[in-house]
């Protein structure tokens, strides 16, 4: 395999990494805020626009990444992540900085990942998880900092118990998970502050 | 124009990825201070290099800044890092608050309601609430994990009994979104109410101790305080003297050796503001107050 089979990396790497990360900052300040991300890169099956261009953006050598099996099936996702961005793979979820998540239905056990500790609740894994829709499909109420009173926001997930499996993150905050779900080139981010609204 | 010798923002891009890292994770754990990988400046410690940075972290080519020094516009420290932005992003500067989309701040928070898309970036000298009453990272540390504050309402306490009331009047310690006590940099306790449900986005970044922190925007901040002590804001009791504004913070600006003074809006941009609407005040100069 050549480089020149290998998909592209950002055509302006600067710039571009700037506006995807004003893309997820956004989306990280305002949960379930649909965000759009406008920097193009290659995406090797199967990764999606978002999350291509959020790898490209944030992981580096400092960053152990996890592949699931989706993900790390064909192999073309790990060469392009190793030679744009430099981040090793790691096969332990608990020591990765970022997970990619290409099958949402298989997503494991969310005490699987890295979820901090009480003094650097910071040293958690960041979820990437790609899904089938976001803007359509099953509705959700959130609540939580960066949000004004409550948000809706739609998605079909699926990982049906996507939220009740983020349960976990009120019972251990400031530890948690944070979660950033991708369809196509729109992302949502769900920090382990944001709760369910529960009733009507 | 973008000098060709640096890169866009002056630091490079694995710097701003790992502070870029630290700013999401801060945004994730509201009040809690993400270590961070600070570097050294072109300016010293003091002068903002965690403000600095975390703002070259996020500037892109379409923002505007705004930076503040002590609400002042105009500052050694103000006109040198916005010059310092203009250089080596290309970036749009102005010093009105509504047009900026990214404000770096030293000391104040703008006296004008930021907006939803509004990014507030603070410098911060000391980011540790906790370290003058115990100076060992480890316990402090391990306090924040616990959410062992006591000893700060300890010390709030002992200002009551030593003075008969809260005698802290700047770097008042809140609480962020129910959990971590943090230090709001060193703003007057004035301030303190808008950091609350805020709209805008708020940055902290303290370079010499290498902390960045995060308010997100719509996020509870509480300053601490006891039922029959409650937190009060503190203003000079006068109008501004160009403006007139009752509302401001004021700085005292000392005006002969014989004891004379005026108040003057900390905030120049909106003390310039309520003057072009033809507010004024008792020391304003007859031109200005005619060409209103």
């Amino acid at each position: 395999m050549s480089i020149t089979e290998l998909a592209a990396g950002f055509a302006d790497p600067v710039l571009a990494s700037q506006s995807v990360f004003r893309t997820i900052m956004d989306a990280m300040a305002r949960p379930g805020s649909i965000q759009r991300i406008a920097a193009a890169s290659g995406t090797p099956s199967p990764l999606m626009r978002g999350s291509a261009a959020l790898a490209l953006a944030l992981f580096d050598h400092d960053t152990p990444i996890w592949l699931d099996k989706t993900m790390a099936e064909a192999g073309e996702v790990a060469r392009w992540l190793k030679f744009h961005t430099g981040a090793p793979l790691t096969s332990d979820p608990s020591a990765a900085s970022f997970a990619l998540i290409g099958a949402a239905d298989a997503l494991p056990s969310l005490d699987s990942f890295a979820l901090g500790t009480a003094e650097y609740p910071d040293r958690s894994t960041t979820l990437i998880i790609q899904v089938a829709g976001l803007g359509a499909g099953e509705a959700f109420r959130l609540q939580g900092p960066g949000i004004k009173g409550e948000t809706q926001f739609q998605a079909s997930l699926q990982t049906a118990d996507l939220f009740d499996r983020l349960a976990v993150n009120a019972t251990l905050f400031p530890r948690g998970i944070d979660v950033v779900l991708v369809d196509d080139d729109r992302i949502v981010a769900i920090p382990r502050t944001t709760r369910l609204v529960e009733g009507d | 124009m973008i000098e060709a010798s640096y890169n866009f923002a002056y630091l490079d891009e694995q710097t701003k990825r790992m502070i870029r890292r630290a700013i999401l994770k801060a945004i994730a754990i509201p009040g809690y201070q993400v270590p961070f990988a600070s570097r050294e400046m072109p300016m010293p410690y003091g002068w903002g290099t965690g403000g600095v940075q975390v703002t070259a972290s996020i500037l892109g080519p379409d923002d505007t800044l705004k930076v503040i020094d002590q609400g002042s516009d105009d500052t050694t420290n103000a006109i040198s890092i916005r010059k310092f932005f203009a250089k080596t992003a290309g970036v749009a500067t102005t010093t009105s608050t509504p047009a900026a989309s990214v404000i770096q701040t030293r000391h104040r928070i703008p006296e004008t309601t930021l907006h939803e898309g509004q990014v507030l970036v603070y410098q911060v000298p000391i980011p540790e609430p906790l370290r003058f009453l115990e100076p060992r990272e480890t316990e402090t540390r391990r306090m924040h994990a616990l959410a062992e504050y006591g000893l700060m309402h300890v010390k709030l306490y002992e200002d009551i009994a030593k003075f008969g009331h809260i005698a802290t009047s700047y770097a008042y310690p809140v609480k962020v979104a129910g959990r971590y006590v943090m230090d709001p940099s060193p703003t007057p306790k004035f301030d303190n109410p808008k950091m609350n449900d805020c709209a805008a986005l708020q940055l902290f970044g303290a370079g010499r101790e290498k902390r960045i922190y995060a308010i997100p925007p719509y996020t509870q901040v509480v300053s601490l305080d006891f039922e029959d002590h409650p937190f009060t804001r503190y203003r000079q009791n006068a109008p501004c003297a160009l403006c007139g504004a009752e509302d401001s913070y004021l700085d005292e600006i000392v005006t002969d050796d014989r004891g004379g003074r005026m108040f003057v809006c900390s905030d120049t941009d909106y003390c310039e503001g309520r003057r072009a609407q033809g507010h004024t005040g008792t020391e304003s100069a007859p031109m200005e107050a005619a060409d209103a």
